[in-house]
């Protein structure tokens, strides 16, 4: 870490602060409550100081003959205030800095300001999704006219226009901050937006040959201040202020985005990115962002069934608890393989552990899963807890090399009880044929797949969305999830399920709730001493290393991380 | 702390109760002889007879969705009646409007509109706070059915209270 800046004066609103040099006014005048309204300035962007609306009243010390400053009676430097206001956005605070951010002039630039802005703005609110979260709005209560003083034609501009896939531009509602051409510069590092036309008349629009496609596209949605950018997926699908907003993180891959879950009613309506400089910066990439569909699939598991001599038949999960630990009680250790996955938390990764400790079971794996990643966001490890379950399953090799173990067992006949969480064995080459000659196939997992049908127990489980629980991303920090959604049906969380069945097949203890799972699995494993659900926070832990072969890339941006949680050592360390 | 409050001071005649019971009974009497005679009514026949025609302008009855003169339902599906709604009677499931559509500059309708009218306490927030005048409370008071559902008002009965509303403001009018 090289050193922290040096601090310099400056005056806000008549009293003096210290910031360190470097910070802008805008940043400055925030952090001491004097929040300057704001369209184009993002700062995690550039500062093209466009939209005009931060303009404050600024002014530099007076300086004697002997380039020192002049000292005022109370021993502060005199200001000298500019004549005209000036915009605090594109600005680095300077030793001797006065700033006024509520005076008359101030007040008076941001009304005619907002009366620019306004002029050639629909009057649309009832029919824009930006409505309720619009920055637009928010000024307009403070310093926007009641009435409009326009009387000319408005300006006509494109509407319902597709960017690209996933984004839909309306041009009136535009107020040409330039916002998303500068994320798709700098961020994505594809230049593909950009402004045409002059003076009113100019729009936004995309390269013909080139619509906005690329995977962060989405994230202009997220900073355009207005309802230009919209996303055609949540597009009039519900009104932003119904939506309840849990705080979790994305699990599409090994880089787990922190997120906020949109959701009213038990059903998901969006996901969008929540701060994190050490994960995501603000951003998070589509893929990553729409992946909630498959949580109203028709395919997910609503009941829990059993093996009934001939067919699958629904029953109690009483009853089908016990038939499933009947089932395991039947065969050794050696009978059995556990196929646990990349997705599950650590608390059912750990219960997952115990359950095979209890059955001697000592075949167990993951399944990983792989995909084309990025050097901004995406990961190429597309399990988001990888490094949780090597560190809680103690697997020593590379996740999947016992795959080909299991199946082979499978495909002799040496493994009589197959145990798949929240996987599909065809998926890593064990046909159907030979899953259903399988003695006992427990299967818990949230959707229907092909080998489902032949599983002599299926326990329904809860998708990310519909729990809480913890994971460990791919550089190392864990992470929390929290509960947005009620699974369907009578679907239940994993780590219930585990526990009745580890209960069931005369394990001891009773686990009560998700924080007694983390409790006991911080008593045994030293990365997660000295935590707990609640003490990893909304930002999480680094609590290792990232892996050397780490795919998940750092935030652009943002610096790297290095630092792991130290905990408060207990026990004397040798 | 007690507060004493002066007792009126009763004239002699008044203390005598008597002129009073007198003109009670005359009042009595007076009602009495009317009724006899036929010359006042004090019931409704309520359902044969009505009282539609006597409802004040500012009668609260059911909510009802409207067209204006052009035909368009004029909910753009913006939501705020079901969020102000306190009883939470109001249930609407946007659409959006095809490009080639005749209203297309609208953009957005509601798919779906529900009013449980078992839960509706016509309190008039909905009208209140619709930014489009698309819903208002009409005269209609007598809501029954025999099952739930019946009570439940969809897109169709809605719009049917409502009708045609003249005179509202044509935000959405291709000005040139």
């Amino acid at each position: 870490m090289s050193d922290p800046a040096p601090l310099v004066n400056v005056q806000i609103d008549g009293v003096w602060h210290q910031f360190p040099k470097g910070t802008r006014v805008i940043e400055a005048c925030a952090q001491v409550g004097a929040y300057v309204p704001r369209y184009c300035y993002h700062p995690k962007l550039s500062s093209p100081g466009n939209c005009r609306m931060c303009l404050i009243e600024m002014g530099l010390p007076r300086m004697g003959p002997d380039r020192k400053f002049e000292l005022g009676a109370d021993g502060k430097p005199v200001i000298n205030w500019m004549p005209r206001p000036q915009i605090c956005c594109a600005q680095d605070v300077a030793e001797g800095m006065g700033v006024r951010t509520s005076s008359p002039v101030v007040e008076e630039c941001r009304r005619g300001v907002m009366e620019f802005l306004l002029i050639n703005h629909p009057l649309d609110c009832p029919i824009c999704d930006q409505a309720g979260e619009c920055l637009l709005q928010e000024f307009s209560i403070e310093y926007g006219r009641a009435d409009s003083r326009f009387l000319e034609n408005k300006v006509k501009k494109p509407k319902r226009v597709r960017l690209g896939s996933r984004v839909t531009l309306d041009d009136e509602r535009c107020i040409l901050c330039s916002r998303c051409i500068r994320f798709c510069q700098e961020i994505a590092k594809d230049d593909v937006l950009g402004f045409t036309e002059r003076g009113g008349h100019t729009i936004l629009t995309a390269h013909p040959d080139r619509p906005l496609e690329n995977n962060y596209s989405l994230n202009t949605v997220d900073i355009c201040p207005v309802g230009a950018l919209t996303s055609s997926d949540f597009r009039f699908e519900m009104r932003v202020w119904f939506l309840k907003e849990t705080k979790s993180i994305c699990t599409s891959c090994a880089t787990g985005c922190n997120t906020i879950i949109g959701s009213r009613e038990d059903v998901i309506y969006r996901q969008t990115p929540r701060e994190n400089v050490a994960v995501n910066s603000v951003w998070m990439c589509d893929y990553g962002r729409l992946n909630f569909e498959y949580l109203t699939s028709p395919e997910r598991l609503l009941e829990p069934e059993v093996f009934g001599g001939e067919k699958l038949q629904p029953a109690d999960w009483k009853t089908v608890i016990s038939h499933t630990a009947l089932q395991l009680r039947h065969f050794t250790g050696w009978d059995i393989a556990i196929i646990a996955s990349g997705r599950m938390t650590n608390e059912e990764l750990w219960l997952t552990a115990c359950l095979a400790r209890h059955l001697n079971v000592s075949l167990i794996d993951i399944v990983p899963r792989k995909g084309e990643g990025d050097d901004i966001l995406l990961s190429q490890d597309r399990n988001p807890n990888t490094n949780g379950a090597k560190l809680i399953l103690g697997l020593q090799n590379k996740p999947g090399a016992n795959l080909e173990a299991v199946a082979s067992g499978v495909a002799e006949g040496r493994i009589k009880s197959l145990v798949a969480l929240g996987e599909d064995p065809t998926a890593f080459g064990i046909p159907v044929e030979q899953l259903k000659k399988l003695p006992s196939f427990i299967v818990i997992n949230i959707s229907r797949s092909s080998s489902t049908a032949h599983a002599t127990a299926v326990l329904p489980s809860a998708a990310y969305a519909e729990k809480r629980g913890s994971m460990i991303n791919g550089r190392g920090r864990l992470q929390r999830l929290n509960r947005a959604v009620r699974p369907p049906g009578q679907a239940r969380q994993d780590w219930e399920i585990l526990r009745d069945l580890l209960q069931e097949l005369g394990g001891t203890n009773s686990l009560g709730s998700i924080e007694d799972v983390f409790r006991e699995m911080a008593e045994s494993i030293p990365q997660f001493a000295g935590l707990s659900l609640s003490k990893i926070g909304d930002l999480g832990v680094k609590i290792m290393a990232g892996p050397e072969d780490s795919t998940t890339p750092v935030p652009p941006g943002e610096p790297v991380d290095e630092e792991i949680f130290e905990r408060p050592t207990l026990h004397a360390s040798k | 702390m007690s507060i004493n409050v002066a007792r009126p001071k009763l004239t002699w005649s008044e203390r005598l109760y008597l002129p009073a019971i007198a003109a009670g009974m005359a009042i009595t009497l007076r009602h009495f002889k009317n009724m006899l005679f036929r010359r006042t009514k004090v019931t409704m026949e309520y359902p044969e007879e009505k009282w539609d025609s006597q409802l004040p302008e500012h009668y609260r009855g059911a909510p009802a969705l409207v067209k204006d003169e052009s035909g368009r339902i004029r909910c753009v599906a913006c939501q705020l009646c079901e969020f102000i709604c306190p009883p939470r009677a109001i249930k609407i499931e946007p659409g959006e409007i095809p490009a080639q559509d005749r209203f297309s500059k609208v953009e957005k309708y509601p798919r779906e509109f529900d009013i449980d009218m078992i839960r509706c306490i016509f309190c008039g927030m909905c009208e209140e706070v619709c930014p489009e005048q698309a819903i208002f409370l009409r005269k209609d008071y007598a809501i029954t059915g025999l099952t739930r559902a019946e009570m439940v008002h969809d897109k169709e009965k809605l719009l049917e209270i409502g009708g045609v509303m003249h005179g509202v403001v044509l935000k959405w009018n291709e000005k040139k």
